[in-house]
């Protein structure tokens, strides 16, 4: 571009001009915010969201203790304790404890889960006002696994074919 | 008004007291619009970056401005220990009541103004150049590296721009005859085709505008507050009230450029034709439409414009506007003496 064509370019402010249109032809362009506590974006089956851990049908609770979710979790955020359980002699926990601030959400201890009892579910909206709250015992995940349920156990069925 | 009150209190008590009630009509009127033109600059921005704005307060977001000044006046007002703390207090105090102070021979409507002073460009001139001292005090007072830089910057940009200015308004009391601003507007009468801007003068109001962004610390000229490189710039140590101050000072500033625009070159209270269904619209409506529409220009070109460099601003301040406008000072002259 030569100097005169710039010159004139910049005296009538042509760039502005175009630019001008350009900013309104977005100016009324349906928008992309969404109102998100009354909308909210779609989730993947496989999003990874706050900790629950799951029942069986019958309500007897899937974890056996084994502790391989502990074992791969790379930023050490799960403690299990296990024990003998009096009344039927299974293999239980008496502590499964979630440090959420440590959690990292790669999901590895769902993939390590021989049973499907530690899964991530869908909620993302798990905000607290103190740190103490976000420290998750085994009460807490269980109570999240009732909650969840349907809907995890929905994904799981639509991520079953690519597994 | 004036003779009512006259009437009732007599000549001296009564244009007192109608001098203070017009005055006090006038900043309780532009702060409100303030809030709700605030609002508006920021659904502009939005728009153009498609999102939708603040919608949450009141139907389609409309008192988001008055929860923000709740918000501001309820927070702890801050003074940092190193600041020089009665300078730090008066310099937003300063911004607004110079800001303000310009309000008072802007004719909103024939006849509407709190003073119909001969000189009135001259005043509002100078008003608007004393501006730059609050943002200088604030800066120098908060003791801090970001405040000083950016209030330099400001001092620098102002000052700079102001000759262009200086020039712009020269062109237009020539092309008048007088410096009154009621006499400026009604030189434009009769319609659109005798506003200045249709006249010999339009670059000149290219060149008002953009100095009066520049003027204003408007992007794309915002360097003294450039969020990317000084954080907030002069801003930077202010919290609360004292925030809150700059802002609304900042924005009646804006607010008066635009009147001014609307007043120079876009014929005031006039309608653009001079006929039945547009002259019955008061002249203040005209006036309240026009300046709305310079705030939009000003807030598309904050939406859309790239931040200048610092180099740049200067370059285009006193090589390219200044010898423009100068020149077109001696072409007007010229013509005007010998034609």
């Amino acid at each position: 571009m030569s100097a005169t064509t710039r010159a004139i370019k910049s005296a009538f402010l042509l760039e502005f001009i175009s630019s001008f249109f350009l900013a309104m032809r977005y100016f009324f362009r349906p928008k992309a915010t969404i109102n998100y506590p009354f909308e909210k974006g779609p989730l993947s089956p496989r999003f990874r969201g706050e900790h629950a851990l799951r029942r069986y049908p019958n309500g007897e609770e899937r974890c056996i203790a084994c502790k391989l979710c502990e074992a791969i979790c790379p930023a050490q955020a799960i403690t299990i304790e296990a024990d003998v359980r009096e009344s039927d002699g299974t293999r239980r926990t008496t502590r499964y404890d979630i440090d959420m601030t440590k959690c990292i959400y790669c999901g590895y201890c769902q993939e390590a889960c021989p049973v499907d009892a530690i899964v991530e579910g869908p909620n993302f909206e798990f905000a607290t006002e103190t740190r103490e709250e976000l420290m998750y015992d085994k009460d807490k995940l269980l109570a999240n696994g009732d909650r969840w349920e349907r809907q995890i156990a929905h994904n799981m069925e639509l991520d079953a074919p690519y597994r | 008004m004036y003779e009512f009150f006259q009437t009732l209190l007599g000549p001296e008590w009564g244009l007192f007291v109608a001098t203070v009630s017009h005055i006090l009509l006038l900043v309780v009127v532009l702060l409100v619009a303030i809030a709700f033109l605030l609002l508006m600059d920021r659904k502009v921005w939005a728009a153009v970056q498609l999102r939708k704005g603040p919608n949450v307060v009141g139907p389609f977001g409309l008192f988001q401005s008055f929860a923000d000044l709740f918000k501001f006046m309820f927070k702890e007002p801050l003074i940092p220990a190193g600041t020089d703390k009665v300078v730090f207090v008066i310099a937003p105090i300063i911004t607004l009541t110079l800001a303000l102070a310009g309000w008072a021979v802007i004719p909103v409507a024939e006849g509407w103004q709190v003073s119909d002073i001969n000189v009135g460009i001259l005043y509002i001139f100078a008003v608007s150049s004393l501006g730059v001292y609050g943002i200088i005090m604030g800066g120098w007072a908060s003791n801090s590296k970001y405040p000083f830089l950016g209030s330099l910057r400001s001092a620098a940009q102002m000052v700079s721009y102001e000759v262009s200015i200086g020039f712009v308004l020269i062109t237009v009391l020539m092309w008048v005859g007088s410096l009154n601003l009621t006499d400026i507007v009604n030189h434009q009468a009769g319609g659109f085709w005798n506003w200045h801007f249709a006249s010999a003068l339009f670059p000149m109001f290219v060149i008002f505008f953009i100095s009066a962004l520049a003027e204003t610390n408007r992007p794309p000229f915002d360097l003294p507050e450039a969020e990317s490189e000084l954080v907030a710039g002069y801003q930077v140590e202010y919290a609360s009230s004292l925030y809150l101050l700059f802002m609304i000072g900042e924005y009646v500033a804006i607010v008066m450029m635009c009147a001014l625009c609307t007043l120079l070159f876009f014929g005031g209270w006039h309608a653009p034709v001079d006929v039945a269904p547009f002259t019955w619209i008061p002249g203040v409506i005209w006036f309240s439409i026009k300046t709305t529409f310079f705030f939009f220009m000003f807030a598309m070109v904050k939406a859309m414009v790239p931040r200048y460099r610092y180099d740049q601003l200067m370059r285009l301040g006193w090589k390219v506007f200044l010898p423009v406008s100068l020149g077109f000072v001696i072409l007007e002259a010229f013509v005007l003496a010998y034609f």
